[in-house]
């Protein structure tokens, strides 16, 4: 039998939305699945839940054939027998033990050798083997963390649980974790789920995406397919879809779809048909896919040649977000090397150039 | 000065504190860790005996466990003798009216230790008793021990529930502070002045390390 967790969370606040999140997914094909979304959509209800320090209101929570939850039948397994792993965001290492102690603390019924042996087992992968008799508050952030996981794991958990595993680092050390975090969770060997709301940690550190807004799970799918097959225009705008356009359609062709962005001057756009266009629509590109031409641009391929001015130019770090004007607003990420080089400033005008199968076409749902 | 009234507060006060260490580190942590509504009046419970008038208490211990009341009754079957004028009464009455000396710094101190680490000690299959001596209290310890050490210097100078309840038998119920009103009502200064200091000092010193304990510089984890 295939090995899943299934969970179907429901808790309700006296102050802000209620969360009813539900999902399913295989274990083993997709070890590290990225609970994605905004703060506030209940990433961390979610997580809480699923390790048992919460009791959801009403629900059910199957972990791999083992009831941990059920609501209706009154079954509440209390973390202590779930043999799951959690990560805290700001680590909580225990202060007043060594990092030996620490990562030996949920070590039990074994013998003092098999503990020890555990211990300099873990310290060793993790790259903690030198700090084992120095107290958390010697140790960098980024050591820290890898104390953490290895507290965490040490038990061997069957469920490893991160909350915003990178958020508690400073820049630098975050980019150099988030690499090397997926590299420690893979070798692991433990099926993981990671929360945040950071799409470019999602992307580095996710096999398997599922998307929680407002307390909903919308979409759960092989990251690249929910990034850029959004199923809906929440789920579009969330994972960082920067281009939602309302369209309508105007014809299919060829396996094509072509829609008309809604507005007074609003431009034709040539997509893949999704199927189930039925009129309005919500044409999805994501910023990184657009490319920008000077002036009417030279020919290729794309099947979209917008002409457009640009209203606005944002630098992001290594990126550069342009706006531009072409009877509907595009946003474009283009490299801060490539915008200095085509000198593209505000009042300029440019071709924006999509291909087909850049727009995703998502089908408006009407509620 | 008076030896044995001396050694009657000394065990007293130290009774009353080991049997408040007891009772009172899980009543604390059940008060600083239950999400229950109606907490607040057992909260208010505890703190009774700071407000209340010594002699108050004593008046209610000595109706409610008097040699007439049912409670009197099983006190007197299970200890050998009456309740009224007995150590072990006293000693009933102390634990009652330092009950908050104790318990309230026991709670704060307990409730600054970070809800995540007693979680991340869940999480790693650790029980909540377990949880409790491993984490919680190693990390609340400067507060436990000020709890403890007020405990003892407020058993050792309580003079109103004393009267009320123990009387003035010497060797058995006569308290340091019983014996100092003795002394002013004879007109014996010398000895009463000797007591008097002795409390003095001893209460001066006990908040002197109760403050020294809560300088965060003593332990080193806390800071941040």
């Amino acid at each position: 039998m295939e090995r899943t967790l299934t969970f179907d969370v429901v808790r309700r606040f006296a102050r802000g939305p209620a969360i009813a999140a539900r999902a399913s997914w295989a274990l083993q094909d997709a070890p590290l699945t990225v609970l994605f979304g905004p703060s506030g959509s209940g990433k961390t209800t979610v997580l809480r839940a699923l390790a048992g320090l919460d009791r959801p209101d009403a629900g059910s929570i199957t972990f791999d054939g083992a009831t941990w939850f059920d609501g209706d039948r009154g079954v509440f397994v209390p973390p202590q027998t779930r043999r799951v792993g959690l990560v805290f965001q700001e680590f909580a290492l225990f202060p007043h033990l060594s990092v030996a102690s620490n990562v030996g603390y949920g070590l039990r019924g074994s013998t003092r050798a098999d503990r020890r042996a555990r211990v300099a087992d873990m310290a060793e992968r993790f790259g903690v083997a030198d700090l084992l008799s120095r107290m958390p508050a010697q140790l960098s952030s980024g050591q820290r963390q890898r104390v953490a996981l290895a507290r965490a794991l040490a038990p061997r958990p069957q469920l490893l649980l991160l909350d915003e595993p990178l958020s508690a680092l400073d820049a630098p050390t975050r980019e150099l974790l988030r690499g090397e975090l997926r590299g420690l969770l893979e070798q692991a060997g433990v099926p993981a789920i990671i929360v945040t709301h950071d799409r470019i940690e999602a992307l580095a550190l996710g096999d398997r995406l599922a998307v929680l807004l407002d307390g909903a799970i919308h979409q759960v799918g092989p990251v690249h397919e929910v990034f850029s097959a959004p199923v809906d225009a929440e789920v579009a705008r969330a994972v960082g879809t920067e281009n939602v356009v309302p369209s309508r359609l105007v014809r299919r062709v060829d396996g094509l779809v072509v829609v008309r962005a809604i507005g007074a001057r609003g431009p034709e756009l040539v997509a893949v048909d999704p199927g189930g266009v039925e009129d309005e629509a919500y044409a999805c590109v994501r910023g990184e896919e657009v490319l920008l031409e000077p002036g009417n641009g030279h020919a290729s391929s794309a099947q979209n040649r917008l002409r457009g001015v640009i209203e606005g130019r944002l630098e992001e770090g290594p990126l550069v977000r342009v706006t531009v004007d072409c009877g509907v607003r595009l946003v474009a990420l283009v490299t801060r090397h490539s915008a200095d080089r085509l000198e593209l400033g505000v009042g300029q005008g440019v071709t924006a150039v999509l291909k087909a199968q850049s727009v995703h076409i998502v089908p408006r749902r009407v509620r | 000065m008076d030896a044995a009234a001396l050694t009657l507060s000394v065990k007293l006060a130290g009774f009353t504190t080991a049997i408040l260490l007891a009772l009172g580190l899980p009543l604390a942590w059940w008060l600083a860790t239950s999400r229950w509504r109606a907490k607040f009046l057992v909260e208010a419970v505890v703190s009774l005996p700071l407000v209340l008038p010594p002699t108050v208490l004593g008046f209610y211990l000595l109706v409610g466990l008097g040699t007439r009341s049912p409670a009197g009754r099983l006190f007197e079957a299970v200890a050998g003798h009456p309740f009224p004028f007995s150590f072990s009464g006293l000693l009933v009455a102390s634990v009652l009216y330092s009950l908050p000396f104790a318990v309230q710094p026991f709670a704060a101190a307990l409730a600054a230790v970070d809800r995540q680490l007693i979680e991340a000690s869940h999480t790693l299959g650790v029980s909540p008793a377990a949880t409790f001596l491993k984490v919680a209290l190693p990390l609340a310890w400067p507060g436990v021990l000020a709890g403890a050490v007020l405990t003892f210097a407020h058993t050792l100078g309580e003079f109103g529930v004393v009267l009320m309840v123990g009387g003035n038998i010497p060797g058995r119920t006569r308290t340091l502070s019983v014996a100092i009103f003795d002394h002013v009502e004879a007109l014996e200064y010398p000895a009463a002045h000797a007591t008097a200091g002795l409390l003095l000092a001893v209460s001066f010193a006990v908040l002197a390390l109760v403050y020294a304990l809560q300088r965060r510089s003593l332990f080193r984890w806390n800071e941040r």
